[in-house]
């Protein structure tokens, strides 16, 4: 059953800890200062324009970008001293779905974690990830090759190699990109599920409406951290025209908050008798 | 039909190509899978050179073609890894020069040419002994590295970004691939020739891929087909008289049609059921288009 509420973080325990970051790719620096606390049980969305470093989060938290200063600290410990133990879900256009390859097997790529080296897959890491299929729904699905499977199935097999190893702290790309509407709610619900048992959960997302706005936190950014709170407190159109460099007008509505488009003159010139103003959108409650 | 088998060349014969085409069918698997299929092309084409240049230096064919062997592996590996250059380039650099330096070789010493004509398009009547064993310990070596490395490998070829971030060693594991294709193209060249060899790496993953959905399953169908292409190939190269590289990629390649031929049916049957199921679960709606 979902609760009807996220799982409540515990301030006084930090589990990512990031600290004056500056860091990028190939000596060019794709975040700057960033402070950032996750506490255990978080549930964070962090969103902003394309280029604007939320990929370039998760990466520094994996310990996989290229720090220049400051640094990052997983469960107390410096990525640049030891990999965390973190579950990460790439975007899922990056697979090659014709790989030839079941659920089962990218499963238990998850337990690779744990003994890296070790040539076999254990009889426990084995029953770990039929645990996890199970606790996802996909047991059913075992055997079956990654692409006969939807959209909300093939994002919980990233999602259980990604726990399996009993991560506590789960990163996810995009999640919702490229499903359609039933499937990211389900995908949703599902991590809202898993945030109640205690997993904290830092995802990005370019889907303010339909996601960001649902999340209990939210963190703008371009480069730099341009805010951060929860949606009713972020999500405005000072902070959005900022994080995304052009206007982003907000509207309130049933207490939620709403990024609204302004009115475009695409074929304005076909369609004179369709009267688009973006003054139209005056009388709304911006905020 | 047994006819050939009274003569020991041809046993030898068959025997190397049923073991070339087992070994190229089984690293062929990780190669095409990781996307490295012109690599395995520039390969062969380089240690051509480091054949030749053994040959006229009077050192051991094995030991100089697979010094050169693991040396442009390990070159193609290092330089495919540089952004500003990028892996279609380096691997060209690198195999054309070392081809075009056997090709200089051979063209200043006429005399060598008739003798590398096995090493460009195979040839059974040279297989010794000394080839044999070297087949036999090279697929070994092969099979246990799969065996014990299932789990890197597969990995490694899925997903090497986050293979790397599960503590997988991926970038030891492709040195670790291009030294055994280096190995590989060094002792099947007798039988398969330099020019082939590439063609005999690529084939069988790809018909037991159209085959298979698993990787298990296509490691163990590709080194079969690999494997049969090669026996089957030579026996008929006995009786039509022609290279046993050639023939036996011909044979690779018609097996390859038949493939297809099977994939193309199995792909129509599956959009049949399908479009049967659809239209009785759409039939089960009660408001669906005709029923309101």
């Amino acid at each position: 059953m979902l609760h009807p509420l996220p799982h409540s973080p515990s301030y006084i325990d930090p589990v990512v800890r990031i600290e004056a970051l500056t860091g990028g790719y190939n000596g060019e620096s794709v975040l700057e200062s960033i402070d950032l606390t996750i506490s255990h049980g978080d549930f964070v969305g962090l969103v902003g324009p394309s280029g604007s470093g939320k990929t370039s989060i998760l990466k520094a938290i994996l310990g996989i970008l290229d720090i220049y200063d400051g640094r990052v600290l997983v469960n107390g410990i410096d990525t640049s001293v030891r990999r965390p133990r973190v579950g990460y879900v790439p975007q899922l256009e990056t697979i090659d779905w014709n790989f030839p390859v079941t659920v089962e097997e990218v499963v238990m790529m998850g337990c690779t974690m744990n003994s890296p080296l070790f040539p076999w897959v254990t009889g426990l890491q084995r029953k770990a990830a039929a645990r996890m299929m199970e606790n996802l729904g996909i047991s059913g699905l075992a055997k079956r090759h990654i692409s006969d499977l939807s959209g909300g199935q093939q994002q919980r097999i990233f999602l259980a190699r990604a726990l399996v190893g009993d991560q506590q702290i789960l990163l996810l790309d995009e999640p919702t990109s490229g499903v359609d509407i039933k499937t990211r709610d389900d995908i949703m619900h599902l991590l809202h599920e898993l945030n109640h048992q205690g997993i904290t959960v830092i995802m990005t997302t370019h889907e303010i409406n339909s996601v960001a706005a649902h999340l209990p936190r939210v963190v703008c950014l371009n480069g730099r951290i341009i805010a951060d709170g929860p949606p009713y407190k972020v999500l405005s159109t000072e902070i959005l025209s900022a994080t995304y460099g052009g206007p982003m007008p907000v509207i309130h509505h049933n207490g939620m908050a709403i990024v609204v488009e302004r009115p475009h003159r695409f074929g304005y010139h076909a369609r004179k008798d369709v009267d688009m103003d973006s003054s139209d959108l005056e009388h709304q409650d911006i905020v | 039909m047994f006819e050939p088998f009274r003569y020991d060349f041809f046993v030898n014969g068959i025997i190397a190509a049923g073991l070339a085409g087992a070994l190229t069918g089984l690293v062929g698997v990780y190669i095409v899978l990781r996307k490295m299929s012109y690599i395995g092309h520039g390969l062969s084409h380089a240690i051509f050179g480091g054949a030749v240049v053994s040959f006229v230096m009077s050192i051991n064919f094995f030991l100089g073609a697979s010094v050169w062997g693991v040396f442009s592996a390990l070159l193609i590996t290092v330089t495919a890894r540089k952004r500003t250059i990028g892996a279609d380039a380096a691997i060209g650099i690198v195999t054309t020069a070392s081809f075009a330096l056997g090709i200089a070789i051979i063209s200043k010493f006429k005399t060598f040419t008739r003798s590398f004509d096995a090493a460009l398009f195979g040839n059974i009547l040279g297989v010794s002994d000394g080839d044999l064993l070297a087949l036999a310990l090279v697929l070994s070596v092969t099979v246990c590295t799969v065996f014990v490395g299932y789990k890197l490998f597969l990995f490694t070829a899925f997903d090497p970004e986050m293979g790397r971030l599960y503590g997988v060693p991926t970038g030891w594991v492709d040195i670790m691939f291009s030294l055994i294709l280096a190995a590989t193209i060094v002792v099947s060249m007798q039988v398969l020739g330099v020019t082939l060899i590439a063609a005999n790496v690529v084939i069988p993953p790809i018909i037991a891929r159209m085959i298979t959905n698993s990787f298990k399953r296509m490691i163990l169908l590709s080194t079969v087909v690999g494997s049969i292409s090669g026996i089957v190939g030579i026996y008929i190269s006995y009786y039509i008289d022609v290279s046993s590289g050639a023939t036996i990629v011909l044979v690779g390649s018609a097996f390859f049609v038949l493939a297809l031929i099977y994939n193309t049916i199995q792909a129509r049957r599956h959009r049949i059921r399908s479009y049967f199921k659809k239209k009785s679960a759409i039939s089960r709606i009660p408001f669906s288009a005709g029923k309101v």
